[in-house]
């Protein structure tokens, strides 16, 4: 659910330009490099479009290897009537392993208690596209499964027609058995399987998909998790779980600051410790950091503890490399230096700096948010083994594709010498998309002979080498008329780019990371200039759950509350004048290249949709009732990953300023909805992570190293803290054949604006920089 | 050697007495329930029970809790308490990626033992301990108050 498409996209364009211009991924890379790599990021179907003259890309089409439909790929029948469905895609809180499964049987009729989820290994030839980020899964695999769900049950009723010798229009699948309607006879999906197994596949032409109406599991929400029995019986394995005959554990020091190496480093003492096997060096790799683990000195033990207690032995003398200047609060103003200036023009319409001169009031805010590190309660973990020249891994990943594309690099083994099998996660949230764990289990199974070797990340880990979530500076001036209606928007904003972790770096963000709420803003605004200056990065950038969206929401959403009150009107009234007439408009018409990856005409961006669910979440909330003092309501709304949502928190602000969040209503609309249950759950979560990152969450660097070691400096809000009541509207919709929107992340964005405006209203307080921290302490 | 009462069996450990009993159940015992999560005492992802109370394996030494009832999450349902703790998280669908559910139906299973009717401030001071970066927490709020209502009628 985590990730939007950055390197997906990279790989895509290498991947389909591979058998354009015939080079390796690599070489091509550096050639883009050479050559524009950020605008290649973003526009790789633009460039293949060019170079290729094929139609462009969206969509599942344009991921890499695409989408698989075949039900022999995916489901199996065995004769006693188990049917196994493959869940190709990582289950991490999300509810895939559910959703998807659930998606085949009911198409093919099959009986939920009769169905038994598998997990697919790496292996997008096979299954499609597996990278389980950028909140795409349901997206991209509704109308898949749905095929193959629908293949496999036409598979069976052709199968029973033939062993009843009736036309195949007389038999129905239902519930597991097919029934001849004249007669009444059934026979049972196992009876069926061996039959239907050899039958050819029914062209996707020939396919009946059911109507709404008949659906059983879609759009009902009724079914339980299917890994709810093993997750609170303790039963459930994660990648931290594997254990294997004869496995070390180890744990890695790595460099403190990215480009940094190992000197020489002392392994006496570590060797001492109980239970320690070996210290043996990882090399780094030169930048850009990429997936490439980061090098540094690993200690292999007989048990995680032990492996720890040597890591604390080693002495290591680093070299730390130029991003040892690193510091957060240098940066900071670096930052705002760079927003007072102009910076690159990337979108532009009207006259900006005419409109001010006739505005008849001006307002500016900048609104800063730190880095953040995704944080998951499971760490990075992976174990790999090699016998006979075939590495077999264990991991939690979010992209098992790429995970044993970049294994079999490492090793320089083929790719079907690779077998990557992807547990559980704990938690993702964008972090486990990144593979520089798992190649680091395979180097050390690797230094061992290929003895099986987990590697496990400390929390301290986890903290200093995340690929951390940008750190941005957003400066945003508006010019008002007599009635505080804005004539004139002026954006700057200023983040290191993903890019940088890939390629050279441009310091600028690429047209991916626009499209997150920089220029896709749909207001109806005449004149609208919107700029992005440099900012070099120093550390490896990531994506974190919803990405730029976080601080471009915060701050656009946040400066149109302070103009509402500037211009002395209500939020809501305020905001929806600025949204316009209802429209659907070409995301191209704001600059927006990128879309999500979607093609604009099934994908515009609908102002009418924005609308309704600020409505709906206002009505829901009694907006605008009254509230006694130090409480206060506050709204946003804020589309991405093609899903339209609207929040309003309550807070309640007491004369200490300890601030508490008693309710928040958040209204979605992403089209149809395949699993409710799981949607409500997702936005109950990601509200949670939203109040979290604003009220708390801060990564900051000091000499080029993370500051925060464990919870204690990076906290996480915990239930004390959380909201109270967090009440979900689903918008309805049963237009299944509509694209459907994403659910992973866009409830992310609007929290912390909201909760911003919430507090404003409460006390008149402006929160101008995340998080909040102490900020509204009065003691 | 070390011996562990862990699950009502007595078990052998090899493995020094200053190592957390966290590290004791996954690496030593394969009983991978109880989680990592910050291995400080910061997250309650490792909560176990020693002699019925809440416990974090992975700043208690083994060498502690030699002679005391060891209890971990794959054992909870042996406890009526915690079997009714587990249904009323599957009747609400409470865990997300479910990492952290162990060490929060530990932690439920001990408050509910101790206090049939836990009130909202009761649940946050013993629940508060357990992060749940996936934020389930309204859930097992309302799991909890559920056990609690079924005990009363
Ligand atoms: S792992 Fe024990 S409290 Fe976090
Ligand atoms: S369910 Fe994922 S951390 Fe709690």
């Amino acid at each position: 659910m985590n990730m939007p498409e950055m390197p997906t996209e990279i790989a895509s364009a290498t991947d389909e330009n591979l058998s354009i211009i015939n080079v390796s991924r690599r070489s091509f890379l550096k050639d883009m490099a050479l050559t524009g790599f950020v605008l290649a990021a973003g526009f790789p179907s633009l460039l293949i479009a060019a170079e290729s003259a094929q139609p462009k890309k969206y969509g599942a089409d344009a991921m890499p290897h695409g989408w698989v439909d075949n039900p022999l790929v995916f489901v199996a029948i065995a004769e006693d009537g188990t049917v196994t469905i493959v869940c190709h895609r990582s289950e991490m809180g999300q509810g895939i392993r559910t959703s998807l499964p659930m998606v085949v049987a009911d198409e093919m009729e099959a009986n939920w208690l009769h169905v038994k989820v598998e997990q697919a290994p790496g292996d997008e030839v096979k299954y499609g596209n597996q990278d389980t980020d950028g909140s795409r899964s349901m997206r991209h695999y509704f109308m898949p499964m749905r095929r193959v769900g629908a293949a496999a049950r036409q598979m069976l009723e052709t199968a029973a027609a033939q062993h009843w010798q009736v036309p195949v229009s007389e038999v129905k699948a239902e519930l597991h058995q097919v029934v001849h309607v004249k007669s009444g006879k059934t026979l049972s999906f196992g009876e069926l399987a061996k039959a239907a197994a050899k039958l050819p596949v029914p062209d996707r032409d020939s396919l009946r998909l059911k109507q709404p109406a008949e659906f059983r599991y879609i759009g009902k929400g009724w079914l339980k998790i299917i890994d709810g029995q093993n997750i609170v019986s303790g039963k459930a394995q994660y990648g931290i779980d594997t254990r294997l005959p004869d496995m070390l554990y180890a744990v890695v020091a790595r460099p403190p600051v990215l480009g940094g190496k190992v000197i020489k480093y002392d392994a006496k003492q570590a060797l001492k410790v109980p239970g320690v096997v070996k210290v043996v060096e990882l090399k780094s790799s030169p930048l850009p950091a990429d997936f490439n683990p980061l090098g540094g000195v690993a200690v292999i033990a007989r048990n995680t503890w032990a492996a720890i207690q040597g890591r604390k032995a080693l002495n290591i003398d680093w070299d730390h490399g130029p991003h040892a200047v690193y510091d957060s609060d240098a940066y900071k103003a670096e930052l705002e230096a760079a927003v007072r200036q102009p910076g690159k023009v990337v979108r532009n319409e009207g006259d900006v700096d005419a409109a001010f001169k006739t505005a008849q009031k001006q307002i500016t805010a900048e609104y800063y948010a730190p880095h953040l590190a995704q944080a998951p309660m499971e760490p990075p973990a992976a174990t790999a083994r090699i016998v006979k020249g075939h590495c077999e891994v264990w991991t939690c990943t979010q992209a098992p594709q790429v995970s044993r594309e970049r294994v079999a690099k490492w090793l320089k083994l083929p790719e079907d010498k690779v077998t990557v099998h992807v547990t559980l996660l704990g938690g993702g949230f964008g972090r486990k998309s990144k593979p520089d764990y798992v190649i680091e289990a395979a180097l050390l199974s690797q230094a061992m002979h290929g003895q099986p070797v987990k590697v496990t990340w400390t929390r301290e880990d986890d903290l200093h080498h995340a690929y951390f979530h940008t750190v941005s500076l957003e400066r945003l001036e508006a010019g008002l008329d007599a009635d505080g209606k804005p004539l004139t928007w002026l954006h700057r904003s200023a983040a290191p780019s993903i890019a940088s972790t890939f390629g050279p770096d441009s310091k600028h963000q690429m047209p991916v990371e626009l499209g997150m709420g920089v220029i896709n803003v749909p207001f109806a605004i005449p004149n609208i200039r919107i700029e992005n200056p440099e900012a070099e990065a120093h550390t490896r950038i990531g994506w974190f759950r919803s990405v730029s969206n976080i601080p471009r929401a915060f701050a656009v959403q946040s400066f149109v509350a302070e103009l509402a009150a500037a211009a002395g009107r209500d939020h809501k009234d305020y905001l929806l004048d600025l949204l316009g007439a209802d429209r659907k408009i070409d995301p191209g018409s704001l600059s927006d290249v990128w879309n999500h990856g979607e093609s604009p005409q099934l994908y515009p961006v609908d102002t009418g949709r924005l609308r309704r669910v600020i409505d709906v979440v206002t009505r829901e909330s009694g907006w605008g009732r009254a509230l006694p003092a130090g409480r206060g309501l506050g709204l946003a709304a804020h589309y991405s990953f093609l899903t339209y949502v609207g929040v309003v928190v309550e807070v309640v602000v007491d004369e200490a300023g300890k601030l508490s969040i008693p309710r928040v209503d958040i209204a979605i609309d992403c089209g149809a909805q395949v699993n409710p249950e799981r949607i409500r759950s997702q936005m109950e979560g990601a509200c949670i992570m939203g109040v979290s990152l604003a009220t708390l969450g801060e990564i900051s660097f000091k000499n080029g190293a993370v500051q925060q070691d464990n919870f204690h400096a990076y906290q996480l809000t915990r239930m004390d803290d959380a909201p109270r009541d967090i009440r979900v509207h689903l918008l309805p919709s049963a237009e299944y054949d509509a694209p459907l929107g994403g659910v992973g992340e866009p409830a992310v964005p609007p929290i912390a604006p909201a909760l911003c405006n919430a507090i404003f209203a409460a006390t008149g307080q402006r929160i101008r920089q995340l998080p909040i921290k102490e900020q509204l302490r009065k003691d | 050697m070390i011996s562990l009462n862990i699950n009502g069996a007595m078990r052998q450990i090899d493995l020094p007495g200053d190592t957390p009993l966290l590290w004791a159940l996954r690496d030593g015992l394969g009983l991978t329930g109880a989680k990592y999560g910050c291995g400080i005492a910061l997250c309650g992802a490792c909560t176990v029970h020693v002699d019925g109370e809440p416990l974090l394996a992975c700043v208690t030494p083994i060498a502690d809790v030699v002679g005391k009832r060891i209890v971990t999450i794959e054992a909870i349902d042996q406890d009526p308490t915690g079997q009714k703790v587990q249904t009323a998280w599957l009747n609400l669908d409470v865990p997300q990626c479910g990492y952290c559910q162990p060490g929060q139906i530990m932690a439920a299973t001990a408050l509910l033992k101790h206090n049939q009717a836990p009130t909202d401030a009761d649940i946050d001071k013993a629940m508060s301990r357990n992060i749940c970066r996936c934020g389930t927490y309204p859930r097992i709020r309302a799991a909890i108050k559920q056990v609690a209502t079924e005990v009363k009628s």
